[in-house]
Protein backbone atom coordinates (compact mmCIF):
# COMPACT_ATOMS: atom_id res chain seq x y z
CA UNK A 1 0.00 0.00 0.00
CA UNK A 2 1.02 3.64 -0.48
CA UNK A 3 3.32 3.14 -3.15
CA UNK A 4 2.29 6.26 -5.31
CA UNK A 5 1.51 8.39 -2.37
CA UNK A 6 2.41 8.74 1.10
CA UNK A 7 0.90 10.21 4.14
CA UNK A 8 3.63 13.13 4.14
CA UNK A 9 2.21 13.51 0.72
CA UNK A 10 -0.93 13.82 1.20
CA UNK A 11 -0.83 16.39 3.86
CA UNK A 12 1.32 18.41 1.37
CA UNK A 13 -1.10 18.33 -1.20
CA UNK A 14 -3.83 19.23 1.43
CA UNK A 15 -1.45 22.06 2.42
CA UNK A 16 -1.63 23.57 -1.30
CA UNK A 17 -5.85 23.08 -1.76
CA UNK A 18 -6.19 24.66 1.55
CA UNK A 19 -7.59 21.63 3.10
CA UNK A 20 -6.46 19.97 6.99
CA UNK A 21 -7.47 16.44 7.85
CA UNK A 22 -7.36 14.57 10.93
CA UNK A 23 -5.28 11.50 11.40
CA UNK A 24 -8.23 9.10 11.18
CA UNK A 25 -8.95 11.05 7.73
CA UNK A 26 -5.48 10.82 6.31
CA UNK A 27 -5.83 7.02 7.34
CA UNK A 28 -8.69 6.86 5.24
CA UNK A 29 -7.75 9.09 2.02
CA UNK A 30 -3.76 8.24 1.72
CA UNK A 31 -5.00 4.76 0.51
CA UNK A 32 -8.30 5.50 -1.47
CA UNK A 33 -5.88 8.16 -3.54
CA UNK A 34 -3.38 5.88 -3.97
CA UNK A 35 -5.16 3.43 -5.75
CA UNK A 36 -6.99 6.29 -7.53
CA UNK A 37 -3.50 7.59 -8.70
CA UNK A 38 -2.86 3.61 -10.05
CA UNK A 39 -5.81 3.92 -11.98
CA UNK A 40 -4.55 7.74 -13.57
CA UNK A 41 -1.18 5.68 -14.04
CA UNK A 42 -2.93 3.27 -16.34
CA UNK A 43 -2.73 5.78 -19.24
CA UNK A 44 0.95 5.66 -19.54
CA UNK A 45 -0.12 2.19 -21.80
CA UNK A 46 -1.26 5.03 -23.96
CA UNK A 47 1.56 5.74 -26.78
CA UNK A 48 0.83 10.18 -27.04
CA UNK A 49 4.12 10.59 -28.71
CA UNK A 50 3.39 13.05 -31.38
CA UNK A 51 -0.23 13.99 -29.61
CA UNK A 52 -0.83 17.34 -29.01
CA UNK A 53 -3.04 17.92 -25.54
CA UNK A 54 -6.27 19.03 -25.81
CA UNK A 55 -7.25 21.99 -23.42
CA UNK A 56 -10.73 22.64 -24.73
CA UNK A 57 -13.47 21.56 -27.28
CA UNK A 58 -14.48 24.62 -27.72
CA UNK A 59 -15.51 25.86 -31.62
CA UNK A 60 -14.95 29.64 -30.43
CA UNK A 61 -11.33 30.46 -30.31
CA UNK A 62 -9.61 33.87 -29.37
CA UNK A 63 -12.99 35.78 -28.75
CA UNK A 64 -11.70 39.32 -28.22
CA UNK A 65 -13.91 42.08 -26.31
CA UNK A 66 -12.87 45.32 -25.05
CA UNK A 67 -11.94 45.85 -22.00
CA UNK A 68 -14.59 48.14 -20.27
CA UNK A 69 -15.28 48.50 -16.81
CA UNK A 70 -19.03 47.69 -15.51
CA UNK A 71 -20.79 48.27 -12.33
CA UNK A 72 -23.05 46.24 -12.21
CA UNK A 73 -24.82 48.12 -8.85
CA UNK A 74 -24.98 45.13 -7.45
CA UNK A 75 -22.48 45.69 -4.48
CA UNK A 76 -25.35 46.00 -2.11
CA UNK A 77 -26.89 42.86 -3.22
CA UNK A 78 -23.50 40.91 -3.57
CA UNK A 79 -22.63 41.99 0.67
CA UNK A 80 -25.83 40.02 1.40
CA UNK A 81 -23.91 37.21 0.75
CA UNK A 82 -20.94 37.83 2.80
CA UNK A 83 -20.71 36.69 6.22
CA UNK A 84 -19.51 39.85 7.70
CA UNK A 85 -19.78 43.29 6.32
CA UNK A 86 -19.40 46.32 7.50
CA UNK A 87 -19.98 49.78 5.68
CA UNK A 88 -19.89 48.79 2.10
CA UNK A 89 -16.79 45.88 2.95
CA UNK A 90 -16.34 42.21 3.43
CA UNK A 91 -15.05 42.07 7.01
CA UNK A 92 -12.26 39.14 7.63
CA UNK A 93 -10.05 38.17 10.67
CA UNK A 94 -6.66 40.04 10.90
CA UNK A 95 -4.14 38.20 8.95
CA UNK A 96 -1.48 38.21 11.66
CA UNK A 97 -2.93 35.38 14.73
CA UNK A 98 -4.52 37.51 17.11
CA UNK A 99 -3.73 35.65 19.71
CA UNK A 100 0.24 36.73 18.70
CA UNK A 101 -1.40 40.06 18.48
CA UNK A 102 -2.50 40.42 22.01
CA UNK B 1 -54.98 17.28 -11.05
CA UNK B 2 -53.83 14.95 -13.19
CA UNK B 3 -50.92 15.79 -15.52
CA UNK B 4 -48.93 12.60 -15.09
CA UNK B 5 -49.81 11.35 -18.69
CA UNK B 6 -49.62 14.78 -20.48
CA UNK B 7 -46.24 16.24 -22.13
CA UNK B 8 -45.43 19.86 -23.20
CA UNK B 9 -48.05 19.61 -26.39
CA UNK B 10 -50.61 18.40 -24.59
CA UNK B 11 -50.31 21.10 -21.69
CA UNK B 12 -49.99 23.70 -23.66
CA UNK B 13 -52.85 22.96 -25.83
CA UNK B 14 -54.85 23.12 -22.65
CA UNK B 15 -53.55 26.35 -21.52
CA UNK B 16 -54.13 28.08 -24.67
CA UNK B 17 -57.68 26.58 -24.80
CA UNK B 18 -58.12 27.91 -20.64
CA UNK B 19 -59.21 24.12 -20.05
CA UNK B 20 -56.51 24.62 -17.19
CA UNK B 21 -54.81 28.17 -15.96
CA UNK B 22 -51.38 28.13 -15.48
CA UNK B 23 -51.99 29.02 -11.64
CA UNK B 24 -54.06 25.75 -11.58
CA UNK B 25 -51.05 23.81 -13.27
CA UNK B 26 -48.39 25.10 -10.66
CA UNK B 27 -50.12 24.49 -7.47
CA UNK B 28 -51.27 21.45 -8.86
CA UNK B 29 -47.31 20.63 -8.89
CA UNK B 30 -46.97 21.68 -5.40
CA UNK B 31 -49.50 19.66 -3.84
CA UNK B 32 -47.74 17.08 -5.73
CA UNK B 33 -44.71 17.39 -4.46
CA UNK B 34 -45.57 17.84 -1.41
CA UNK B 35 -47.58 14.00 -1.73
CA UNK B 36 -44.42 12.45 -3.70
CA UNK B 37 -41.35 14.28 -1.95
CA UNK B 38 -41.07 12.38 1.14
CA UNK B 39 -40.78 9.12 -0.49
CA UNK B 40 -38.72 10.38 -3.16
CA UNK B 41 -36.76 13.85 -1.44
CA UNK B 42 -35.94 15.33 -5.04
CA UNK B 43 -36.25 18.65 -4.17
CA UNK B 44 -33.70 20.81 -2.08
CA UNK B 45 -35.87 23.90 -2.34
CA UNK B 46 -39.63 25.13 -3.45
CA UNK B 47 -40.38 28.39 -5.22
CA UNK B 48 -43.95 28.15 -4.04
CA UNK B 49 -44.74 31.90 -3.66
CA UNK B 50 -42.60 33.59 -6.33
CA UNK B 51 -44.01 30.43 -8.50
CA UNK B 52 -47.97 31.12 -8.27
CA UNK B 53 -47.44 34.71 -8.65
CA UNK B 54 -45.64 34.27 -12.05
CA UNK B 55 -48.39 31.76 -12.85
CA UNK B 56 -51.16 34.59 -12.28
CA UNK B 57 -49.29 37.19 -13.85
CA UNK B 58 -48.70 34.79 -17.44
CA UNK B 59 -52.42 33.55 -17.17
CA UNK B 60 -53.83 37.42 -16.78
CA UNK B 61 -51.52 38.20 -19.70
CA UNK B 62 -53.00 35.31 -22.33
CA UNK B 63 -50.95 32.47 -23.60
CA UNK B 64 -50.64 32.10 -27.26
CA UNK B 65 -49.93 29.82 -29.57
CA UNK B 66 -46.54 30.77 -30.27
CA UNK B 67 -45.05 30.39 -26.78
CA UNK B 68 -45.09 26.71 -26.73
CA UNK B 69 -43.71 26.66 -22.80
CA UNK B 70 -46.23 29.54 -21.52
CA UNK B 71 -46.96 28.67 -17.52
CA UNK B 72 -45.78 25.25 -17.07
CA UNK B 73 -43.64 24.28 -14.43
CA UNK B 74 -39.80 23.21 -14.90
CA UNK B 75 -37.58 22.12 -11.72
CA UNK B 76 -33.83 23.30 -11.97
CA UNK B 77 -30.66 21.10 -10.53
CA UNK B 78 -29.57 23.16 -7.66
CA UNK B 79 -26.08 23.89 -8.95
CA UNK B 80 -27.62 26.29 -11.77
CA UNK B 81 -28.03 29.73 -10.06
CA UNK B 82 -31.52 31.09 -9.64
CA UNK B 83 -31.87 34.73 -8.74
CA UNK B 84 -33.25 35.49 -4.48
CA UNK B 85 -34.02 31.47 -5.01
CA UNK B 86 -31.19 29.75 -2.52
CA UNK B 87 -28.37 28.02 -4.53
CA UNK B 88 -26.68 25.27 -2.74
CA UNK B 89 -24.48 23.31 -5.45
CA UNK B 90 -25.85 20.33 -2.08
CA UNK B 91 -23.23 21.87 0.12
CA UNK B 92 -22.99 23.00 3.24
CA UNK B 93 -20.82 25.69 1.95
CA UNK B 94 -23.25 27.32 -0.12
CA UNK B 95 -25.84 26.44 2.14
CA UNK B 96 -27.36 30.08 2.63
CA UNK B 97 -26.67 31.20 -0.76
CA UNK B 98 -28.90 33.35 -2.88
CA UNK B 99 -27.71 34.55 -6.03
CA UNK B 100 -28.03 38.02 -6.80
CA UNK B 101 -28.63 37.06 -10.78
CA UNK B 102 -30.00 34.10 -12.98
CA UNK B 103 -27.75 31.59 -15.08
CA UNK B 104 -28.44 32.09 -18.52
CA UNK B 105 -30.38 29.14 -19.13
CA UNK B 106 -32.56 29.65 -16.38
CA UNK B 107 -33.22 33.26 -17.79
CA UNK B 108 -34.16 31.51 -21.14
CA UNK B 109 -36.93 29.90 -19.88
CA UNK B 110 -38.13 32.48 -18.04
CA UNK B 111 -38.27 34.78 -20.85
CA UNK B 112 -40.03 31.64 -22.57
CA UNK B 113 -42.27 31.98 -19.55
CA UNK B 114 -41.69 28.89 -18.57
CA UNK B 115 -42.33 28.42 -14.17
CA UNK B 116 -39.26 27.67 -11.56
CA UNK B 117 -41.10 25.36 -9.21
CA UNK B 118 -37.85 24.48 -7.27
CA UNK B 119 -34.57 23.31 -6.95
CA UNK B 120 -33.37 19.74 -6.92
CA UNK B 121 -30.64 17.49 -5.72
CA UNK B 122 -27.82 16.16 -6.57
CA UNK B 123 -24.26 15.03 -5.36
CA UNK B 124 -22.37 17.65 -3.91
CA UNK B 125 -21.16 19.81 -6.73
CA UNK B 126 -22.27 17.61 -8.99
CA UNK B 127 -19.49 15.28 -7.76
CA UNK B 128 -20.53 11.74 -7.86
CA UNK B 129 -22.97 8.98 -9.69
CA UNK B 130 -25.70 8.50 -7.37
CA UNK B 131 -26.82 11.68 -5.36
CA UNK B 132 -25.55 9.98 -2.51
CA UNK B 133 -22.68 12.66 -1.94
CA UNK B 134 -25.78 15.45 -1.22
CA UNK B 135 -25.23 16.96 1.67
CA UNK B 136 -28.52 17.73 2.54
CA UNK B 137 -30.54 14.26 1.76
CA UNK B 138 -30.73 11.61 -0.41
CA UNK B 139 -33.11 11.32 -3.41
CA UNK B 140 -34.55 7.76 -4.20
CA UNK B 141 -35.29 6.51 -7.44
CA UNK B 142 -38.39 7.28 -9.00
CA UNK B 143 -38.92 2.98 -9.81
CA UNK B 144 -37.83 1.86 -6.60
CA UNK B 145 -37.06 3.76 -3.56
CA UNK B 146 -34.15 0.96 -1.87
CA UNK B 147 -32.49 2.13 -5.14
CA UNK B 148 -30.07 5.44 -6.50
CA UNK B 149 -31.24 7.32 -8.51
CA UNK B 150 -28.05 8.11 -10.12
CA UNK B 151 -26.29 11.31 -10.33
CA UNK B 152 -25.21 13.60 -10.26
CA UNK B 153 -28.93 15.06 -11.55
CA UNK B 154 -30.77 12.84 -8.91
CA UNK B 155 -33.06 14.45 -8.55
CA UNK B 156 -34.21 16.29 -11.45
CA UNK B 157 -34.47 12.84 -12.98
CA UNK B 158 -36.20 11.38 -9.98
CA UNK B 159 -39.01 14.30 -10.27
CA UNK B 160 -39.70 13.99 -13.75
CA UNK B 161 -39.57 10.03 -13.72
CA UNK B 162 -42.14 10.61 -10.35
CA UNK B 163 -44.08 12.60 -12.62
CA UNK B 164 -43.86 15.71 -10.51
CA UNK B 165 -42.44 17.82 -13.22
CA UNK B 166 -42.90 17.25 -16.75
CA UNK B 167 -39.32 18.65 -17.51
CA UNK B 168 -35.98 20.00 -15.31
CA UNK B 169 -32.74 20.74 -15.93
CA UNK B 170 -30.16 18.86 -15.07
CA UNK B 171 -26.37 19.38 -16.07
CA UNK B 172 -23.33 16.90 -17.14
CA UNK B 173 -19.60 16.77 -16.73
CA UNK B 174 -19.05 12.87 -16.97
CA UNK B 175 -22.75 11.57 -17.34
CA UNK B 176 -24.78 13.45 -14.92
CA UNK B 177 -27.76 13.92 -16.75
CA UNK B 178 -27.74 10.54 -19.14
CA UNK B 179 -27.18 8.40 -16.90
CA UNK B 180 -30.38 9.04 -13.91
CA UNK B 181 -32.04 9.75 -16.96
CA UNK B 182 -31.06 5.94 -17.33
CA UNK B 183 -31.79 5.08 -13.84
CA UNK B 184 -35.16 6.40 -13.83
CA UNK B 185 -36.67 5.34 -17.58
CA UNK B 186 -36.65 9.09 -18.62
CA UNK B 187 -34.82 11.42 -21.43
CA UNK B 188 -31.82 13.09 -21.13
CA UNK B 189 -29.33 15.16 -23.14
CA UNK B 190 -26.45 16.48 -22.85
CA UNK B 191 -25.82 18.99 -25.68
CA UNK B 192 -22.65 19.30 -27.61
CA UNK B 193 -20.21 21.14 -25.87
CA UNK B 194 -21.03 25.42 -26.27
CA UNK B 195 -24.02 24.24 -26.97
CA UNK B 196 -25.92 25.83 -23.60
CA UNK B 197 -24.26 28.53 -22.10
CA UNK B 198 -22.31 27.60 -18.73
CA UNK B 199 -22.99 31.28 -17.57
CA UNK B 200 -24.10 30.90 -13.75
CA UNK B 201 -23.75 26.70 -14.05
CA UNK B 202 -21.72 26.82 -10.31
CA UNK B 203 -18.20 25.72 -12.67
CA UNK B 204 -16.93 21.93 -11.86
CA UNK B 205 -15.56 21.06 -14.95
CA UNK B 206 -15.51 23.81 -17.59
CA UNK B 207 -14.24 22.36 -20.23
CA UNK B 208 -16.35 19.47 -19.73
CA UNK B 209 -20.07 20.93 -18.27
CA UNK B 210 -22.85 21.70 -19.99
CA UNK B 211 -26.63 22.11 -19.09
CA UNK B 212 -29.06 20.11 -20.40
CA UNK B 213 -32.97 18.58 -20.53
CA UNK B 214 -34.52 15.76 -18.76
CA UNK B 215 -38.17 15.13 -19.90
CA UNK B 216 -40.44 12.01 -20.60
CA UNK B 217 -39.97 12.01 -23.94
CA UNK B 218 -37.81 12.89 -26.76
CA UNK B 219 -40.04 15.58 -28.39
CA UNK B 220 -40.49 17.35 -24.76
CA UNK B 221 -36.64 17.75 -24.54
CA UNK B 222 -35.78 18.76 -28.06
CA UNK B 223 -38.25 21.79 -27.66
CA UNK B 224 -36.79 22.81 -23.88
CA UNK B 225 -32.97 22.27 -25.67
CA UNK B 226 -34.14 24.98 -28.25
CA UNK B 227 -34.87 27.13 -25.62
CA UNK B 228 -32.46 27.26 -23.63
CA UNK B 229 -29.09 26.81 -26.38
CA UNK B 230 -27.38 29.37 -27.91
CA UNK B 231 -24.40 31.46 -28.32
CA UNK B 232 -24.32 34.14 -24.59
CA UNK B 233 -21.77 36.88 -24.57
CA UNK B 234 -21.41 36.14 -21.20
CA UNK B 235 -19.72 32.30 -21.58
CA UNK B 236 -17.04 32.76 -24.56
CA UNK B 237 -17.09 28.97 -24.83
CA UNK B 238 -20.75 29.27 -25.96
CA UNK B 239 -20.98 28.92 -29.68
CA UNK B 240 -21.97 30.93 -32.29
CA UNK B 241 -23.95 28.05 -34.36
CA UNK B 242 -26.95 28.68 -35.14
CA UNK B 243 -29.86 26.92 -32.78
CA UNK B 244 -32.36 24.96 -35.09
CA UNK B 245 -35.73 24.09 -33.83
CA UNK B 246 -34.98 20.31 -32.60
CA UNK B 247 -38.52 19.16 -31.77
CA UNK B 248 -39.58 20.64 -35.58
CA UNK B 249 -39.05 17.42 -37.60
CA UNK B 250 -40.70 15.31 -35.15
CA UNK B 251 -43.31 13.95 -36.36
CA UNK B 252 -44.66 11.19 -38.85
CA UNK B 253 -42.17 11.89 -41.63
CA UNK B 254 -39.16 11.07 -39.13
CA UNK B 255 -37.28 8.22 -40.23
CA UNK B 256 -34.12 6.50 -39.72
CA UNK B 257 -33.87 4.96 -43.22
CA UNK B 258 -29.80 4.78 -44.62
CA UNK B 259 -28.25 6.44 -41.77
CA UNK B 260 -25.87 4.12 -40.17
CA UNK B 261 -25.09 3.48 -36.73
CA UNK B 262 -21.88 2.18 -35.12
CA UNK B 263 -22.03 0.04 -31.98
CA UNK B 264 -18.47 0.19 -30.15
CA UNK B 265 -18.08 -3.58 -29.59
CA UNK B 266 -15.92 -1.72 -26.36
CA UNK B 267 -19.96 -0.43 -25.24
CA UNK B 268 -20.91 -4.34 -24.74
CA UNK B 269 -17.82 -5.82 -23.24
CA UNK B 270 -17.20 -7.12 -20.10
CA UNK B 271 -18.69 -5.53 -16.95
CA UNK B 272 -21.95 -4.81 -19.11
CA UNK B 273 -25.10 -6.63 -17.33
CA UNK B 274 -26.22 -9.03 -19.86
CA UNK B 275 -30.07 -7.24 -19.72
CA UNK B 276 -28.30 -4.42 -20.81
CA UNK B 277 -26.11 -5.73 -23.53
CA UNK B 278 -29.29 -7.71 -24.77
CA UNK B 279 -31.98 -4.20 -24.32
CA UNK B 280 -29.54 -2.48 -26.69
CA UNK B 281 -29.00 -5.22 -29.23
CA UNK B 282 -32.53 -5.58 -29.33
CA UNK B 283 -32.39 -1.99 -30.03
CA UNK B 284 -30.15 -2.16 -32.92
CA UNK B 285 -32.54 -4.75 -34.17
CA UNK B 286 -35.46 -2.18 -34.23
CA UNK B 287 -33.15 0.61 -35.66
CA UNK B 288 -32.14 -2.25 -38.45
CA UNK B 289 -35.93 -3.46 -38.75
CA UNK B 290 -36.56 0.65 -39.65
CA UNK B 291 -33.85 0.46 -42.41
CA UNK B 292 -30.78 2.02 -40.51
CA UNK B 293 -27.57 -0.23 -40.89
CA UNK B 294 -25.70 -0.97 -37.61
CA UNK B 295 -22.10 -2.00 -37.91
CA UNK B 296 -20.13 -2.71 -35.24
CA UNK B 297 -17.02 -0.05 -34.61
CA UNK B 298 -14.42 -0.08 -32.22
CA UNK B 299 -13.53 3.17 -29.62
CA UNK B 300 -10.18 1.27 -28.58
CA UNK B 301 -9.00 4.04 -26.25
CA UNK B 302 -12.41 4.17 -24.17
CA UNK B 303 -11.23 2.09 -21.36
CA UNK B 304 -8.85 4.62 -20.72
CA UNK B 305 -11.87 7.63 -20.49
CA UNK B 306 -12.36 6.89 -16.50
CA UNK B 307 -8.51 7.60 -15.83
CA UNK B 308 -8.45 10.60 -18.09
CA UNK B 309 -11.60 11.96 -16.61
CA UNK B 310 -11.02 12.34 -13.33
CA UNK B 311 -7.22 13.92 -13.88
CA UNK B 312 -8.65 16.15 -16.04
CA UNK B 313 -11.90 16.99 -13.99
CA UNK B 314 -10.88 17.13 -11.20
CA UNK B 315 -7.79 19.48 -11.87
CA UNK B 316 -9.87 21.60 -13.26
CA UNK B 317 -12.45 21.30 -10.15
CA UNK B 318 -9.34 22.14 -7.74
CA UNK B 319 -8.89 25.37 -9.93
CA UNK B 320 -12.95 26.11 -10.08
CA UNK B 321 -13.30 25.08 -6.13
CA UNK B 322 -10.54 27.81 -5.27
CA UNK B 323 -12.93 30.61 -5.27
CA UNK B 324 -15.23 28.86 -1.92
CA UNK B 325 -12.99 30.08 0.71
CA UNK B 326 -15.41 31.67 3.38
CA UNK B 327 -14.60 35.25 2.38
CA UNK B 328 -17.43 36.83 0.08
CA UNK B 329 -20.29 34.44 0.23
CA UNK B 330 -20.81 30.85 1.90
CA UNK B 331 -20.21 28.89 4.72
CA UNK B 332 -17.39 30.53 6.86
CA UNK B 333 -16.13 28.67 9.89
CA UNK B 334 -15.77 30.69 13.53
CA UNK B 335 -13.53 28.87 15.22
CA UNK B 336 -10.18 31.05 13.41
CA UNK B 337 -7.23 32.86 14.85
CA UNK B 338 -6.21 35.01 11.52
CA UNK B 339 -7.34 34.78 7.77
CA UNK B 340 -5.27 31.68 6.84
CA UNK B 341 -7.30 30.17 9.31
CA UNK B 342 -11.03 31.19 7.57
CA UNK B 343 -9.65 29.52 4.22
CA UNK B 344 -8.34 26.25 5.64
CA UNK B 345 -11.15 25.60 8.18
CA UNK B 346 -14.25 26.72 5.86
CA UNK B 347 -13.44 24.68 3.60
CA UNK B 348 -12.67 21.27 5.58
CA UNK B 349 -15.73 21.98 7.24
CA UNK B 350 -17.98 22.82 4.40
CA UNK B 351 -16.74 20.80 2.09
CA UNK B 352 -17.94 16.48 2.32
CA UNK B 353 -15.42 14.04 1.42
CA UNK B 354 -15.84 13.58 -2.13
CA UNK B 355 -15.49 16.44 -2.88
CA UNK B 356 -11.84 16.67 -0.81
CA UNK B 357 -11.32 14.04 -2.73
CA UNK B 358 -11.55 15.39 -6.18
CA UNK B 359 -10.15 18.18 -4.68
CA UNK B 360 -7.07 16.26 -3.96
CA UNK B 361 -6.82 14.58 -6.78
CA UNK B 362 -7.02 17.50 -8.72
CA UNK B 363 -4.12 19.29 -6.80
CA UNK B 364 -1.98 16.47 -7.23
CA UNK B 365 -2.71 16.40 -10.74
CA UNK B 366 -1.54 19.85 -11.18
CA UNK B 367 1.64 19.91 -8.49
CA UNK B 368 4.96 20.58 -9.31
CA UNK B 369 6.42 17.20 -10.29
CA UNK B 370 3.84 15.38 -11.30
CA UNK B 371 1.91 17.72 -14.16
CA UNK B 372 3.44 16.02 -16.77
CA UNK B 373 3.01 12.36 -15.70
CA UNK B 374 -0.52 13.07 -14.94
CA UNK B 375 -2.31 16.53 -16.21
CA UNK B 376 -0.55 16.35 -19.55
CA UNK B 377 -0.61 12.84 -20.30
CA UNK B 378 -4.61 12.54 -19.64
CA UNK B 379 -4.74 15.84 -21.56
CA UNK B 380 -2.78 13.94 -24.75
CA UNK B 381 -5.07 10.95 -24.03
CA UNK B 382 -7.71 13.38 -24.63
CA UNK B 383 -7.04 14.02 -27.64
CA UNK B 384 -6.66 10.03 -28.60
CA UNK B 385 -9.96 9.55 -27.25
CA UNK B 386 -11.52 12.63 -29.66
CA UNK B 387 -9.58 10.63 -32.48
CA UNK B 388 -11.57 7.71 -32.08
CA UNK B 389 -14.84 8.90 -32.26
CA UNK B 390 -13.44 11.05 -35.05
CA UNK B 391 -12.75 7.86 -37.02
CA UNK B 392 -16.25 6.51 -36.24
CA UNK B 393 -18.40 9.24 -36.62
CA UNK B 394 -16.79 10.18 -39.94
CA UNK B 395 -18.57 7.13 -41.67
CA UNK B 396 -21.33 6.60 -39.12
CA UNK B 397 -24.11 9.17 -38.60
CA UNK B 398 -24.50 8.30 -34.69
CA UNK B 399 -23.06 5.97 -32.26
CA UNK B 400 -25.47 4.04 -30.08
CA UNK B 401 -24.60 1.99 -27.09
CA UNK B 402 -25.60 1.79 -23.08
CA UNK B 403 -25.75 4.43 -21.21
CA UNK B 404 -24.05 2.78 -18.01
CA UNK B 405 -23.24 -0.83 -17.57
CA UNK B 406 -26.03 -1.64 -14.87
CA UNK B 407 -29.40 -0.25 -13.88
CA UNK B 408 -29.66 1.38 -10.85
CA UNK B 409 -27.80 -0.10 -7.82
CA UNK B 410 -29.01 -0.14 -4.04
CA UNK B 411 -28.67 3.03 -2.11
CA UNK B 412 -25.58 2.65 0.26
CA UNK B 413 -23.94 -0.04 -1.98
CA UNK B 414 -20.78 1.65 -3.92
CA UNK B 415 -20.74 4.96 -1.73
CA UNK B 416 -17.39 3.56 0.16
CA UNK B 417 -15.29 2.64 -3.05
CA UNK B 418 -14.41 5.56 -5.38
CA UNK B 419 -13.33 3.49 -7.92
CA UNK B 420 -16.10 1.46 -8.41
CA UNK B 421 -18.25 4.38 -9.05
CA UNK B 422 -15.84 5.65 -10.91
CA UNK B 423 -16.30 3.10 -13.21
CA UNK B 424 -19.34 3.17 -13.64
CA UNK B 425 -19.16 6.61 -15.93
CA UNK B 426 -16.91 4.50 -18.30
CA UNK B 427 -19.90 4.78 -21.25
CA UNK B 428 -20.94 8.61 -21.02
CA UNK B 429 -16.96 10.10 -19.77
CA UNK B 430 -15.61 9.92 -22.97
CA UNK B 431 -18.73 12.06 -24.98
CA UNK B 432 -17.95 14.88 -22.48
CA UNK B 433 -14.24 14.49 -22.87
CA UNK B 434 -14.70 14.85 -26.35
CA UNK B 435 -17.25 17.27 -26.29
CA UNK B 436 -19.96 15.44 -28.59
CA UNK B 437 -24.07 15.21 -27.89
CA UNK B 438 -24.88 12.01 -25.92
CA UNK B 439 -28.62 11.31 -25.60
CA UNK B 440 -30.26 8.73 -23.15
CA UNK B 441 -33.30 7.35 -23.41
CA UNK B 442 -35.40 4.32 -22.15
CA UNK B 443 -34.27 1.22 -24.23
CA UNK B 444 -35.77 -2.23 -21.67
CA UNK B 445 -36.28 -3.43 -17.88
CA UNK B 446 -33.98 -5.14 -16.25
CA UNK B 447 -35.83 -6.65 -12.69
CA UNK B 448 -38.33 -3.62 -12.97
CA UNK B 449 -35.76 -1.32 -13.21
CA UNK B 450 -35.42 1.14 -16.79
CA UNK B 451 -32.35 0.27 -18.46
CA UNK B 452 -31.37 3.52 -20.99
CA UNK B 453 -29.64 3.55 -24.57
CA UNK B 454 -27.56 6.41 -25.57
CA UNK B 455 -27.13 8.01 -28.94
CA UNK B 456 -23.71 9.46 -29.56
CA UNK B 457 -23.72 12.17 -32.65
CA UNK B 458 -21.02 14.12 -34.27
CA UNK B 459 -20.75 17.86 -32.87
CA UNK B 460 -23.77 20.03 -32.68
CA UNK B 461 -25.99 17.52 -34.66
CA UNK B 462 -28.13 16.83 -31.86
CA UNK B 463 -30.62 16.51 -34.23
CA UNK B 464 -30.26 13.65 -36.18
CA UNK B 465 -29.75 11.97 -32.39
CA UNK B 466 -33.73 13.57 -31.51
CA UNK B 467 -35.00 12.10 -34.74
CA UNK B 468 -33.38 8.82 -33.90
CA UNK B 469 -34.69 8.89 -30.65
CA UNK B 470 -38.12 9.92 -31.60
CA UNK B 471 -38.50 7.37 -34.19
CA UNK B 472 -37.62 5.14 -31.20
CA UNK B 473 -39.80 5.82 -29.12
CA UNK B 474 -42.72 5.54 -31.77
CA UNK B 475 -41.94 2.08 -32.28
CA UNK B 476 -41.50 1.15 -28.71
CA UNK B 477 -43.60 1.19 -25.66
CA UNK B 478 -40.60 1.92 -22.97
CA UNK B 479 -40.76 5.60 -22.09
CA UNK B 480 -45.00 4.32 -22.00
CA UNK B 481 -44.25 2.82 -18.63
CA UNK B 482 -44.40 4.91 -15.48
CA UNK B 483 -43.41 3.88 -11.92
CA UNK B 484 -45.76 3.20 -9.52
CA UNK B 485 -45.91 5.86 -6.45
CA UNK B 486 -49.24 5.47 -5.16
CA UNK B 487 -51.09 8.99 -4.95
CA UNK B 488 -51.86 10.97 -8.79
CA UNK B 489 -50.60 7.39 -10.98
Amino acid sequence: MANRINRDQVQHVAGLAKLEFTDAQLDAFTPQLDDIIGLFETLSEVDTDGVEATSSVSDQLNVMREDVADDWGQSHALLKNAPDAARGFIKVPAIIDESEDN
Amino acid sequence: MNYFKQDLASLHADLVAKKISSKELTQATFDNIKATDPKIDAFLALNEEAALDQATKIDAAGIKDDQPLAGIPVAIKDNIVTKDLTTTAASKILANFKPVYDATATEKLAAAQMVTVGKTNLDEFAMGGSTETSAFKQTKNAWDQTKVPGGSSGGSAAAVASGQVVAALGTDTGGSIRQPASFNGVVGMKPTYGRVSRWGLIAFGSSLDQIGPLTRGVKDNATILSAIAGHDDHDLTSSTQAVPNFAGDLNDAASVKGLRIGLPKEFLAEGVDDDVKNAILAAADTYRKLGATVDEVSLPHNKYGVAAYYIIASSEASSNLQRFDGIRYGYRAQDVKNLEDVYVKSRSEGFGDEVKRRIMLGTFSLSAGFYDAYFLKAAKVRTVIINDFKAVLKDHDFIMGPVAPTPAFDLGAEIQDPITMYMNDILTIPVNLAGLPGLSLPAGFSNNLPVGMQLIGRPFDESTLYKAGYVFEQNTDFHLQVPTLGGQN
